[in-house]
């Protein structure tokens, strides 16, 4: 894609009445008719659909699309109450404009249900306008006017107009109250709840350019950025002139940076005519590093502070119901055990990038971003501009996951563009990506608990020992004071120490749950061997009879959790598991998060070697009422599962030295073909609000494989990634 | 140095030091930007591309070695009749999530089909191991695959 800088937002002029939030969609300001001009015959409803006179109507899809299939979801809701076919739909990605589009984020799964009930209802005004038109042009009232896709319909007079014919008459119009305008009965739907393919799919096939690595801009220039090891350590020297005199480079020059992990750190920039030729610019850098603070910290002191944390006393109690150590004394039986996860890195296929090109003072921006606006921030402060005088084009993701949810690589792109003097495409190497990153962080976990005779969980300690600084806990290191299966005990106490770090940690995929979800269900696991029960069985003990438990954010629906553990404990066969040949064995666990009630079984086969091969998954799910696009859904599912796998077979980042040891997909490898299983995915439909999928599928899938390991083995899990020397015969 | 490249049935030249690897002469000097870089190492089929028929990661393959050597990129592989199948299997199904791994995919999933019509699971998982696929599309890609054979897609 050759694209022209414009030096300024398409949709500058248009007048928008709302404040940022997902609230603005029902104040966007009418199509200013400058727009409709602008579009070449197609005339704007609204800030989100645009109808040509042949009927064709263009949606533009807010949100970033990192794989979790948005760009085509988000346009559904809008295109089903609009009522067109589907196939007249096309779908343009937004540029990042939160006046226009509100919250414009990939993360927390939250698009669905944020989105859910106000882009409906941008659908339905924009077809009440229609209606509006065409009742006006035949002067009849609205109300006996309906539609069907794509057209008006007055039956008593027999008349039809098509949406393309009315668009062009709904400029003046009064705009319908988007809180009052009718919404379709979900019987009704055409679109929502219908198998949709990704929008994007011809162009993902045929190679067509979609991503922030394919941007191309003329007299562009290519960019690489050197960053120390060691977090943050400053450039003690360089040979920029060695580099510049590699053919093809242009320029080569330091960049002081700052100490803020999460923002432009010190480096090495070098600019030339191709990448291949920075590339080669770069191995003559021959750069030395000052030393710095952190220069010393490994995952095996981590480790080991951890240890010594973990036998001490909290520094901090997060919760303490009853009396702990009471019922651990009274218990018939009780259950200690140490838990730990390694830090793991986000290796999104699409190493990080962005084009970026400075004129006048104007910055224009071209990211793989889940999260612009920040990025917009951090530009504005860094280069002193008005963030109105910068402009951020989205592209496509190649996976997200997280990761780009920081900006750092953006704000790089924006300086070295400055500097440079031109056009420049930023790209890392997948080594940059993988020792560069904001890292899941590891974490440890020193538990305690008791089961009563009558298989009834009693007493759950659980010391958490994580990263931070006194009580300000690195990012995603947190443990909500609720976590699972607090509420549902009544003896239950956590406390928290933590140990300062120098690595930069953020979200991935299922922030917390991701790690805790196999602490928590490993050991609950542990508890329900002791007490001689079910794993099944035992959980649903513990979840109860009640419905809502606890109030947000600990708000925890059991009820429906007792559901899809029924579900899959039936949708997998779990009561013939007995019959399964040695070594092969079926482990359950389930995770809330983001709002979605997962419960999942693996079975696994453990050969002699230690090997795990997992044979396959099985996953009930409640996310509410509506999946909004069946086929996107069952691929986050499935997708999700296998990630957790991957992460539970071989993902870890080790820290030596203050940096990070591993470099590319030979020493961080993720799973493959051969090791993906099949998932049976069984959507499990309640009464309740539509809620995302992207990440709850995943926290579950990791304790399900552990707890099958158990039962193929009788050997227990308690570290990961998982080791299978361990499991040996 | 000037090559003389022949990319998709047509005659290209890049001008372009003789260690570049294909994927960079292809994406940066050519405009040619399906193939993907994913690692530079061999180790993710990202770029993954056909010289002569068989796929091969054009990340480690410098310019000198191609040759006049037929290459053929995601752009061109539809203009083969597996290549289309593939590709057509692959929108039937909905197989991409970001879909940035999936050029190299359907690359390796057509080099793979044009030398055994019907492949077997194992087949499959020998000849797709190059390829990652960090959103895990997996369960797609193998019944894209089955689909483009003709086969059963249950697994
Ligand atoms: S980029 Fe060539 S194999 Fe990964
Ligand atoms: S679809 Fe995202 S890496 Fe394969």
């Amino acid at each position: 894609m050759t694209l022209q800088p414009t030096g300024a937002s398409r949709r500058e002029f248009m007048s928008v009445t709302a404040a940022a939030g997902g609230g603005l969609l029902l104040g966007f300001a009418i199509a200013a008719k400058a727009e409709a001009a602008e579009t070449a015959g197609a005339a704007a409803l609204n800030a989100f659909v645009r109808i040509d006179p042949q009927g064709v109507v263009t949606i533009m899809s807010k949100n970033p699309e990192i794989g979790q299939g948005i760009k085509t979801s988000l346009p559904m809701l809008i295109a089903e109450e609009l009522d067109v076919a589907w196939e007249n739909v096309r779908i343009e990605q937004a540029d990042s404009e939160p006046k226009v589009f509100g919250l414009q984020i990939a993360g927390g799964s939250m698009a669905t249900p944020l989105n859910w009930e106000s882009l409906r209802r941008v659908g339905a005004v924009a077809r009440a306008m229609m209606v509006q038109a065409a009742a006006q042009a035949w002067n009849c009232p609205p109300g006996e006017c309906t539609t069907s896709p794509g057209q008006v319909i007055h039956k008593a007079s027999n008349r039809t107009a098509s949406y393309g014919s009315l668009a062009g008459l709904c400029a003046g119009l009064a705009q319908p109250d988007p809180k009052t305008v009718p919404l379709k009965d979900p019987k009704d739907y055409r679109i929502i709840g219908k198998p949709m393919a990704q929008y994007d799919t011809p162009r993902i096939v045929t190679g067509a350019p979609l991503f922030g690595i394919d941007v191309r801009l003329p007299g562009m220039l290519y960019a690489t950025y050197v960053k120390a090891p060691v977090f943050g350590a400053k450039v003690a020297s360089a040979d920029l002139a060695a580099a510049q005199a590699v053919k093809g480079v242009r320029k080569a020059f330091v960049v002081e940076g700052g100490t803020n992990l999460a923002g432009l750190l010190p480096g090495v920039a070098v600019v030339a005519d191709s990448w291949w030729a920075a590339r080669k610019g770069r191995d003559k850098l021959n750069i030395q590093w000052a030393d710095h603070p952190t220069q010393s910290q490994s995952s095996a002191a981590f480790a080991r502070r951890a240890a010594e944390l973990g036998a001490a006393a909290p520094q901090k109690s997060l919760r303490n119901d009853g009396d702990v150590a009471k019922a651990l004394a009274g218990a018939s039986r009780t259950v200690e055990a140490a838990y730990a996860y390694p830090f793991i890195a986000h290796a999104p296929m699409e190493p990080q990038n962005c084009t970026a090109a400075f004129k006048d003072g104007k910055m224009e921006i071209w990211a793989p971003t889940q999260n612009p606006d920040t990025g917009r921030g951090m530009i504005a402060q860094l280069l002193g501009l008005k963030p109105e005088d910068i402009t951020i084009h989205i592209t496509r993701s190649g996976g997200g996951f997280g990761r780009r949810l920081n900006a750092d690589y953006m704000v790089e792109a924006a300086w070295i563009a400055r500097e440079a003097g031109a056009p420049v495409k930023l790209l890392w190497t997948r080594e940059d990506d993988m020792q560069h990153d904001f890292y899941r962080p590891g974490g440890f976990h020193f538990l305690k608990g008791g089961v009563d005779a009558a298989g009834h969980v009693v007493a759950w300690q659980d010391h958490f020992v994580t990263y931070g600084q006194g009580d300000a806990v690195a990012s995603s290191a947190a443990m909500g004071a609720g976590e699972f299966p607090a509420q549902f005990v009544a003896n239950c106490s956590i406390g928290q120490s933590t140990m300062p770090l120098g690595v930069p940690t953020g979200p991935l995929r299922a922030p917390g749950s991701n790690a805790l979800a196999f602490v928590m269900q490993s050991f609950i696991d542990e508890l329900a061997h002791a007490a001689g029960a079910d794993p099944v069985a035992f959980r649903l003990t513990l979840l109860g009879t009640e419905g809502m438990v606890g109030k947000p954010p600990a708000a925890y629906n059991a009820e429906r959790m007792r559901g899809v553990l029924k579900a899959v404990a039936e949708q997998s066969g779990w009561a013939g598991r007995g019959k399964l040949p040695a070594r092969t064995g079926m482990g359950v666990a389930f995770h809330f998060s983001h709002l979605g009630y997962f419960a999942e079984v693996a079975q696994v086969t453990v050969a002699n070697s230690g090997k795990v091969k997992v044979d396959r998954i099985w996953i009930a799910a409640d996310v509410g009422r509506q999946i909004v696009n069946p086929s996107g859904g069952l691929n986050q599912v499935q997708g999700a599962a296998i990630d957790g796998l991957s992460a539970a077979l071989y993902q870890k980042i080790t820290i030596e030295n203050g940096a990070v040891k591993q470099r590319n997909f030979g020493d961080y490898p993720l799973l493959r073909m051969a090791d993906a299983p099949p998932v049976d995915v069984r959507f499990v439909m309640t009464d309740y609000p539509p809620t995302g999928l992207g990440e709850p599928a995943l926290p579950p899938v990791i304790p399900a494989v552990t707890n099958a390991i158990f039962a193929a083995t009788g050997k227990r899990i308690r570290s990961l990634p998982i080791d299978p020397s361990l499991l040996k015969a | 140095m000037a090559f003389t490249l022949n990319v998709n049935g047509k005659a290209l030249v890049a001008d372009v030091d003789p260690d570049t690897p294909l994927l960079w002469t292809l994406r940066d000097t050519l405009g040619i930007t399906g193939p993907k870089y994913g690692c530079g190492i061999g180790a993710c089929g990202a770029c993954t591309v056909h010289i002569d028929g068989v796929a091969r990661r054009s990340c480690t393959l410098p310019v000198s070695a191609v040759g006049m050597a037929k290459v053929v990129t995601i752009e061109g592989v539809g203009g083969d009749a597996v290549g289309k199948r593939v590709q057509a299997a692959w929108s039937d199904l909905d197989v991409a999530q970001c879909g940035y791994c999936q050029p190299g995919q359907i690359m390796s999933a057509t080099a793979l089909l044009k030398a055994k019509p019907t492949p077997t699971n194992a087949d499959i998982d020998t000849a797709m191991s190059g390829n990652i696929c960090r959103c895990a599309t997996y369960t797609r890609i193998r019944a894209a695959i089955k689909r483009a054979s003709g086969q059963s897609e249950k697994v």
